[in-house]
């Protein structure tokens, strides 16, 4: 006869549940879900003015994108970019945990050093790397002097500019990566290293044998994360490069935020936009389908 | 051989972590030094103190700290408050529709706010909200990541407290402040270390939604003071931003073991 106090009970929970939920669920609304169908919406319009006021124009917007030259160029450009930071960055971040992680002197000198870039503003980073690449007085052209080597503007000129920006990128997110493999490798026990060496196995056949298969799981965690960073990490351009010379460091993202706020083209930035959106969907479809079938979130 | 590899082991990682140092240190030296002897790097030049009056003099900086730090401290505020709400419904009540909301919940991990700047703008513009400091942090709060990781924490607290708080005739809101909250305190502490280090860096978001010094964080003062156009030399560059990084890197050093276990618990589900 429990039956009417369950059923309250039921009902009571699913009042609270709500409630609690409520106040998150209003702003996730305000800020994340209502903004992405926004967004769409106004990537079918025109960009108004005082005498052609805004009108539904389909997908059109979306057309003059792929007819930009500049825009494919920034595509190119991001996708150079997300193409070396990447894998560099993990084959940094994993040369530093095993490093890291093996008995060297100075070990916590060389664990700070790795992941100190991690707590610093990409802002602050690319006014320190501002000293790096100044030509003349940077460090970089100083260094070359001393082996004769010609003055170079590393920022200023097409060929070098988006290296700047990738190496800068790099110097920041290798140290964050570096802890989740230090913690994979903390997880690996010590009778594999013996057993390996009783075997005779060497050093390399046992990292390329054993650690690497086993870090693979976080190998694919820290490559959505790195996939997600060739996306958002662009702070630097604003100091460094400013997307230039003629847009050959320019990356999506700011694209995006000056076609909105320097050319005031809201449209044209909104479907620039909904593409953002959909690569990251891609992403997290990788996560969601590819990488969590083994973890379960209970 | 053997013996070889571990010193060459040792080398390198220690020639990598000076290399990964270095533009710490240069900008450490140059912002102590004149910048003539900082680009000649004249190693018997005299220190200097110089360059960071220059720096303080050229902008508001004491404004530009206090708009980070109320800014850091209303983010954490409503994500504690909201992650703690939300995270504690989907972990311990069972109500129709949680499954679903979850997913969407998830899904927001994927639309990052960063991409979202022209919408964004135009709805803190809409509320009112365009540089103020709650505009800079409200589309934050109620942070997907940390609803997760609040649910995670408050799913491994033991049933058996929860039953017993309610036997002992806790509320359902009496539980959650004195059984979950407190058993969830690491969590709270990582996540915290977490999101103030972020917005304490956060940039592209509080350029778009400032416009006065009243409300700008210390990364678009920084940003602005350094700006290339206003011919500002190196060393007081390095001054500024060594001043502007400074809280966060000391607390950083101090709190090291803290910081690196804060981030791999977020990071890590």
């Amino acid at each position: 006869m429990s039956n009417p106090h369950a059923n309250l009970e039921r009902r009571r929970q699913a009042i609270y549940g709500w409630l609690l939920l409520s106040p998150a669920a209003l702003l996730l609304s305000v800020f994340a879900f209502y903004p992405s169908l926004a967004t769409f919406w106004s990537s079918t319009f025109s960009r108004g003015n005082r005498r052609n006021p805004s009108e539904y124009i389909g997908l059109e917007n979306y057309a003059d994108l792929f007819a930009d030259p500049t825009f494919w160029l920034v595509v190119r450009n991001n996708l150079f970019y997300a193409g070396v930071t990447i894998p560099v960055s993990i084959f940094i971040a994993l040369s530093m945990a095993l490093w890291a992680n093996s008995k060297i002197p100075a070990r916590g000198f060389v664990r700070t050093a790795y992941f100190t870039p991690t707590v610093l503003p990409m802002i602050a980073a690319a006014n320190l790397w501002l000293f790096f690449y100044t030509p003349g007085l940077g460090v970089l052209d100083q260094i070359g002097a001393l082996f004769g080597l010609p003055s170079v503007n590393w920022l200023g000129q097409p060929e070098t500019a988006l290296w700047a920006i990738i190496i800068v990128t790099i110097w920041k997110e290798a140290g964050f990566f570096m802890i989740f493999y230090l913690a994979a490798l903390q997880t690996i026990p010590e009778d594999l290293k013996e057993a390996a060496d009783i075997e005779g196995a060497s050093r390399w056949t046992y990292t390329r044998r054993i650690v690497l298969p086993l870090l693979m799981p976080t190998t694919l965690f820290i490559m959505v994360n790195a996939m997600i960073n060739s996306v958002k990490l662009i702070d630097h351009l604003f100091i460094l490069t400013k997307g230039g010379p003629s847009d050959a460091s320019k990356l999506i993202l700011y694209y995006i935020w000056e076609m909105a706020f320097a050319f005031f083209d809201a449209p044209h930035a909104a479907a620039m936009t909904m593409l953002v959106l959909l690569v990251l969907g891609i992403v997290a479809a990788i996560q969601f389908f590819l990488i969590d079938r083994r973890t379960h979130y209970q | 051989m053997k013996r070889l590899t571990p010193t060459l082991d040792a080398a390198g990682a220690i020639l990598l972590a000076v290399i990964w140092i270095s533009p710490l240190l240069f900008a450490f030296w140059a912002a102590f030094h004149s910048t003539s002897d900082a680009v000649n790097f004249n190693i018997a030049a005299p220190w200097t103190l110089d360059n960071f009056r220059t720096a303080w003099d050229g902008a508001p900086w004491m404004r530009y700290f206090l708009n980070t730090f109320l800014l850091v401290t209303v983010v954490l505020i409503g994500q504690f408050i909201l992650t703690t709400l939300a995270g504690f419904a989907f972990a311990q009540m069972q109500f129709p529709g949680k499954d679903v909301v979850f997913i969407l919940v998830l899904l927001q991990l994927f639309i990052l706010p960063e991409v979202l700047i022209v919408e964004n703008y135009a709805m803190i513009s809409r509320l009112g909200l365009f540089d103020t400091i709650l505009g800079i942090g409200m589309p934050y709060m109620a942070s997907a990541f940390g609803i997760f990781l609040m649910r995670q924490a408050f799913k491994s607290v033991p049933i058996e407290l929860h039953e017993a708080a309610r036997i002992e005739g806790c509320s359902w809101f009496g539980i959650l402040i004195r059984v979950y909250v407190p058993l969830a305190k690491p969590t709270y502490l990582a996540y915290a270390l977490v999101s103030v280090s972020t917005h304490w860096n956060n940039f592209l978001w509080p350029l778009i939604v400032t416009n006065s010094p009243d409300t700008r964080p210390l990364t678009v003062g920084l940003s602005i003071f350094g700006a290339p156009e206003n011919g500002v030399d190196i060393s007081v560059i390095s001054a500024a931003t060594l001043m502007s990084i400074a809280p966060l890197l000391i607390a950083f050093l101090v709190f090291q073991r803290q910081f690196v276990q804060a981030f791999l618990r977020t990071g890590i589900k």
